[in-house]
Formats: structure tokens, sequence, C-alpha cells
């Protein structure tokens, strides 16, 4: 096998879709992954839609609680299984191996199994709502005891996870492997793009959090389905004890869900503002950094358990903010005396830059134990985790489809629309959750179907519902932008934006190959360096990539 | 799977090595939840095994939560034993000599079969079931998930087995034999750690 340089004609005999079915194609899969998770995202957000209406006056009967708690339960279970954590694996699918000048990812079939299991995963998720009792309602932390309890709908869910757990774990491996073994000639770790080393980070905590995460799984379905008693005090067991494994996982999966986000973000950012990322290295460390201690601050979603250390898990959660906070100055000395422009990548980007500044603020504010105390369970939390995973993660989600929307489908988005889409978004986003801020001050309570409209309270929620529902208009003209750029024929030179990693230095869209030829590496910016001559480029030699014989 | 290597040389760990440890590295977390729930109920619990929770209908059932050392005893030599016949497989390939190679390879499937064997009889004899506290429940959940473990090590020798009877396998080109014994070896630690805490410390 080692010694075939030849393309793979085969394939291109067979029909289109089972091409697709069967590929092996880091690009291929990349795409089916965003495809999918897209499709989770318009799910996830009628879902939220659904809460919203519920909860736009006091006293709603719009829905039952029961149904409600399906709805948010489904909802946030979405958005983060089925949306963020596998849209940043359709963004790394795509362009690690273009960034680092690599023909695949190390491990192509490994790479179409994460893809598959994602997609059944869902279904199976999903499939809760056909059987007895409904999906999942216990929220997507599912604790103890109120998650022994629930019907079928509850399994189903816990089995979803454990699969959307191993696509994670060993999509991580292969990510990892890929960046340590895949890097083209020259490229040593530091001349690594930054989105890259994101990746690598979110691989590490992925690859050693997400088993944890199944341990807990395994736990929670044998106390249902075989008579445990892990979590049940009864039988000896400790309904804390889900907490503890659950947030070992689920507090660096926070991590696992934004800092490909701030990869994304670090890549836009020196594009549009034409000068290279401030402190490249400081970038990479601060990244490391927050891997690494966010394996130390779960417990500080457990101040108000009384079961853990607050002086320790308060302490490292303000630690954390530390390296987070560096990465918000390089931005910003990124921008300062830049030639910016406005372009809808960069507006993303700095609409990430500036609200999940807001998300992190607000989460220091909760670290301090005595605040935490009087906020914990209350919609001040909603409003946290929403300007860290929508204005954080969301931004950056569409900040990458609309810088590299033209290197995957050759294709630019119409850069007005992208405007109104931005916009609308940004004031929709801010009406949605800064309310929520004011609710939970003021003790209104998360995760509850009705409310007595108390202190503006239904003032407060009418104007989140409205803010919602803009949301949800502004992706119109994003559709109408995607569906007029297919209708378009693909226009677009290699590197459109005058960017500066590699994967702007294949055509557009990529051959399956996906080099033909490689510039010189001498710096984190290759093609900076081979526009100005600094360097040259050369032809890949065809085998090459496969010369391991 | 090489069909797509790297662009440049590198030394060290092959790309399938390299991946084989990180997905050991994450089996590590899995036990490692699943041993720290253990270690919670332990320390909650006054007395070890718990036998004040035993309900009224458990004890008329004749439940109770002992564990015999003997067979275990037995298991743990032959899985011991099947580590060391694994790297002489190993071993030997190196040397060349592939009709040792296959010996010792199957000496091992055959002692990770028989220590299949006694952890199951080992189960139809125990005097508790999953559901008699969090006793039973970590007892068969760890020692479970480990059998399963032992179960996929089994079946992963069992192909390279096949692989090698195939006439793959030699000095050279002997990747397959060489994860499948890293893999046995990190079987065989996880049932070192689970019979020294679940067996032998009191």
């Amino acid at each position: 096998m080692a010694t075939i340089a030849v393309p793979h004609v085969r394939g291109q005999e067979r029909p289109a879709i089972l091409e697709w079915l069967t590929t092996v194609d880091h690009k291929k899969l990349g795409i089916m992954y965003l495809y999918t998770a897209l499709f989770f995202f318009a799910v996830g957000g009628i879902l939220a839609l659904l809460v919203r209406t519920q909860l736009a006056v006091a006293d709603s009967s719009f829905m039952s609680n029961h149904t409600y708690n399906q709805v948010f339960t489904m909802h946030a279970s979405a958005m983060l299984f089925l949306f963020i954590i596998p849209v940043w694996a359709a963004f790394g699918n795509y362009f690690v191996p273009l960034q680092i000048g690599a023909p695949d990812m190390a491990f192509p079939r490994v790479n179409a199994l994460s893809f598959w299991l994602f997609p059944t995963a869902g279904i199976l998720m999903f499939a809760g709502f056909l059987v007895d009792g409904g999906s999942a309602s216990a929220g997507w932390t599912a604790y103890s005891p109120l998650a022994r309890t629930l019907g079928p709908g509850m399994d189903l869910w816990i089995i979803s996870v454990i699969m959307l757990g191993v696509s994670s774990t060993i999509g991580a491996a292969n990510f990892i492997v890929t960046i340590f073994r895949m890097r083209a000639p020259g490229m040593t770790m530091f001349r690594v793009p930054v989105f890259c080393w994101n990746i690598l980070a979110t691989s590490v905590l992925q690859l050693l959090a997400t088993p944890v995460l199944a341990a807990a799984l395994v736990m929670l379905y044998i106390d249902r389905n075989f008579g445990g008693s892990f979590f049940d005090p009864n039988g000896g067991g400790n309904a804390v004890l889900w907490q503890n494994v659950f947030w070992f996982y689920s507090h660096p999966a926070v991590y696992i869900m934004i800092l490909p986000g701030m990869g994304i973000v670090s890549e836009v950012i020196p594009v549009f503002a034409r000068k290279p990322l401030f402190g490249y290295k400081a970038f990479v460390f601060a990244t490391l950094g927050i891997a690494g201690l966010g394996f130390s601050v779960w417990a500080h979603h457990m101040f108000t358990t009384g079961a853990v250390l607050l002086p320790f898990f308060s302490f490292m959660t303000f630690m954390i903010g530390v390296p987070t906070g560096v990465k918000i100055f390089n931005w910003l000395a990124t921008l300062w005396g830049g030639s910016i422009t406005f372009e809808p990548p960069m507006l993303f980007a700095l609409g990430f830059v500036s609200m999940f500044l807001i998300g992190g603020i607000n989460g220091t504010y909760s670290a301090a134990v005595p605040v935490d105390f009087a906020i914990h369970d209350t919609y001040f939390v909603v409003a946290h985790i929403h300007y860290v995973l929508f204005g954080g993660a969301v931004f950056a989600v569409f900040a990458g489809i609309y810088y590299w929307f033209p290197k995957i489908w050759g294709r630019r988005l119409n850069d007005k629309l992208g405007t109104i889409h931005f916009i609308l978004t940004f004031i929709g986003f801010n009406l949605a959750f800064f309310p929520m801020h004011l609710l939970g001050l003021d003790g209104m309570p998360r995760r509850i179907a009705t409310y007595a409209d108390i202190n503006h309270w239904e003032l407060l929620n009418f104007v989140s519902t409205v803010g919602a529902f803009l949301i949800g208009v502004a992706m119109i003209p994003f559709l109408i932008a995607v569906v007029a750029a297919f209708m378009r024929p693909k226009d677009q030179p290699d590197n459109p934006w005058d960017a500066n990693t590699l994967e702007w230095a294949t055509s557009s869209p990529p051959p399956p190959h996906n080099f033909d030829s490689l510039p010189e590496i001498h710096s984190e910016r290759p093609l900076f360096d081979l526009r100005h001559g600094i360097t040259t480029s050369h032809a890949v030699q065809p085998g090459a990539a496969e010369g391991r014989a | 799977m090489a069909a797509h290597g790297a662009q440049v040389q590198r030394q060290g760990l092959s790309n399938g090595m390299l991946g084989l440890i990180l997905f050991i590295a994450s089996e590590v977390m899995f036990f490692g939840g699943l041993f720290a729930a253990y270690f919670i109920a332990r320390a909650d619990s006054p007395s070890w095994p718990p036998e004040e929770l035993l309900a009224p209908d458990q004890v008329s059932r004749g439940v109770r939560l002992e564990l015999e050392v003997l067979l275990p005893s037995i298991a743990t030599t032959l899985l011991v034993i099947s580590s060391v016949t694994i790297q002489l497989s190993v071993w030997q390939v190196q040397r060349g000599n592939r009709t040792a190679m296959i010996w010792w390879l199957f000496a091992s499937i055959v002692l990770g079969s028989a220590f299949l064997t006694v952890q199951l009889y080992e189960y139809s004899q125990l005097p508790f079931g999953v559901g008699d506290t969090v006793f039973g429940t970590t007892f068969y959940t760890l020692t479970g998930f480990h059998g399963a473990h032992v179960a996929g090590g089994v079946i992963f020798m069992a192909v390279i087995l096949v692989r090698a009877l195939g006439g793959q396998m030699d000095s050279e080109h002997h990747e397959g034999l060489e994860a499948a014994s890293f893999y046995w070896h990190f079987v065989d630690v996880v049932w070192l750690a689970l019979f020294t805490t679940l067996y032998i410390v009191q």
C-alpha cells in the first residue's frame, strides 16, 4: 500500500453518495461534521425559542412542566454535545492537516469512525422524544437523584453521550498524533498556527477528561438499570459523587468548547488587522495554561454542596482567569496600530473578544465564594454560560465560517449580508442574555417553567424573548448569503484575504491530496514570507507523502 | 495504517504506537473515574464491607459481602504470566524467530481466556450481587469493566495471531504485536491495582 503514489482513481468512479458515505478524506469528513453540527444548532435553536416562548410572560401555560424540562434539557444537550464540540471537530478536521501542510489526518479511518458516531448518537438522543416518558429531562447536568428516577429517555441520553465521548476521545488522539507527527518540513512546534495549538490543547483535555465522563455515565446507567448504588445513599453511595465526576469532565469541557474558538479568532484578527499575532509564544503558553488549570477548577460548580474545599477551588478559578486575560491582551495588542478592515469574519471575531470578555468577567465574579452562594442556580449563571458559549463560541463559529468559506467551497459569502447577520446577532444576543444578569441577581432560579411577575421579572423575560427571536431572524441573511454563494461559480483565488497560514497556499477548494507545492517554512507565517520573497515554494513530490515504505 | 504517513520521516514512536499510547492514557482516566468512585464510597462508609447497610430481606436471601482470595490469586498469577509470555513473543519476533513468537502469543491468548473463565466462575460463586450495596456495585463495575478489557485484549491478540499465521510479523515489521503487548501490559497493571484494592487492602 505504501508504494502506491497514484491518486485514488477508483473513488472517482463511484456514485457521489457512496463516495461521501465511505470517505476517509479529512476535508469531506470535516464538511459532513459541519453540516451535521449546524443541523443540530438549528434544532437546539428551535428548542431555545420554545423555552423563550414559555418564559415570555409570567404564569405561562404554553407547555407543561414536564415538556419544559425535556425542552430545556435537550436544548442544552444538543447545543453542547451535538453542536459546539463537534463543530470544532469540523474546523479541526478540515484545517489542521491543511495548516500544518499534511495530506490528511494521521488515522483517516479512525477519523471516519469519529464522525459516524456523531450523527448516530444525535439520532439516539432525540429518539428519547418517542419513548414512554419522553426524552431526558434532568438538565444537561443530569444530577442524581433526579436522573436515577426518570424514564428510558434518560438511558438513551446516557448511551448517546457515551458514544459522543468515544467519538471525541479517539478524535482527540487523532489530532494529537497528526499535530505531533504530520507537520511539513520546517514546521517546528513554535511555527504551528495558533488554531492548531488550540486544537492540540483541546484534544489533550478531551483525551483525559472525556473518559471520566464515560465512567460517570456508566455508573449512572448501572444505578438505573442494574440496581446499583453509586449515587444512592441508602446503599452506601453518594449523590455528590456524580457532581464530582461529572464536573471533572464538564468543566474542562467548557475549555474544550472555547479554546478552538479562541484559535479561530487568533487566525482572523491578525489577517484583518494586517499585523502578526502579538505575543505568539505567550498565546501558546496561555493556551496550555488554560488546559492545565482546567483540571483543577471543576468544584467551583459545587460550592453550595458543602462537600468541596472552597478556598482551593475559588483560588484556582481566579487563577484560570489569568491566561484568559493574557489572550485578551494578545488580541487587543494585535489590533493596536493595525490597518483594520471590518469584513464579516473580523466583525464576528471582534464580537467574540468583547462578548467573551463579559463572559469571563461575570465568570470570575462567580468564583468568589460568597457571591457564588448568592447566585448559584440563578439566571446569572445562565447569563454567564451564554456570554461564554454564544458570545464566545458561536461568534467564533461564524467568524470561522465567513473566514474559511472561500477555502472550503471556492465561493465567498456576501459581505453586506454578513454584516447584517452580525449586527442582528449582536443586538439579539445582548437583548436575550443581558437581562438574565439582572434576573439572576434578583434571585430568579434557572430551570423553572413558570414564574410570578415580581420586580419586573416579566418585562426582563419578555425583552430576553424578543432578543432570542431576533437571533433567529438574524440567521435569515446568513442563509440567503449561503444560497446566493452556491448559485455563483467558484471564483475565489487561493488566498482571498492575504492570509499567512498554509491552508491558503493551495487551491480553493483544495485538491484531494491537499498540496501540489509547499512554501519553505521559516516562521509561523510562511505565506507572508513567500509573498515578500523571503522564501520560495517547492513542488510536493508525488508519493513523498506516502514515503514510509 | 501508514497509508497517509508523515511527510517527514520522524524519529521515535510511529504514528500507530503514539496513537495507542494516547488511547491507553484515556483508558487510564476511565478506570481512574471508577476507582475514584470506589475510594469515595469506601471512605464514606463507617465499615468496609458495609454489612450494616444490608436490608433484612437481603440478609434473609443469604447475601453476604465477602470475598475469597484464593480464586482471584490464581487468576492474578495467570494474568501476570501472560504478560511475560506476550513480552517473550515480542522479543522472539525481534530476533526473527516467528515460530516461537506464534507459540508465546498463543500461550498468552490461552492464559487470558483462562483468566476470564476463572473470573466468571468466581462471579457465579459470590454471595452478593451488583445491587447489594455500593460494595457489590463497585466490585462488579470495576472487575466487570476490567474483564471486558481482558476480553478485548484477547480479541486483539487473536487478530494478531491470525495475521501472524497468515505470514505477517517479522523482525522488521511487528508493530501490531507490539501494540497488542502494550495494551495487554496495561490490562495487567489495572488488574494488579484492582486485586490489591479490592481483595488485599482491608
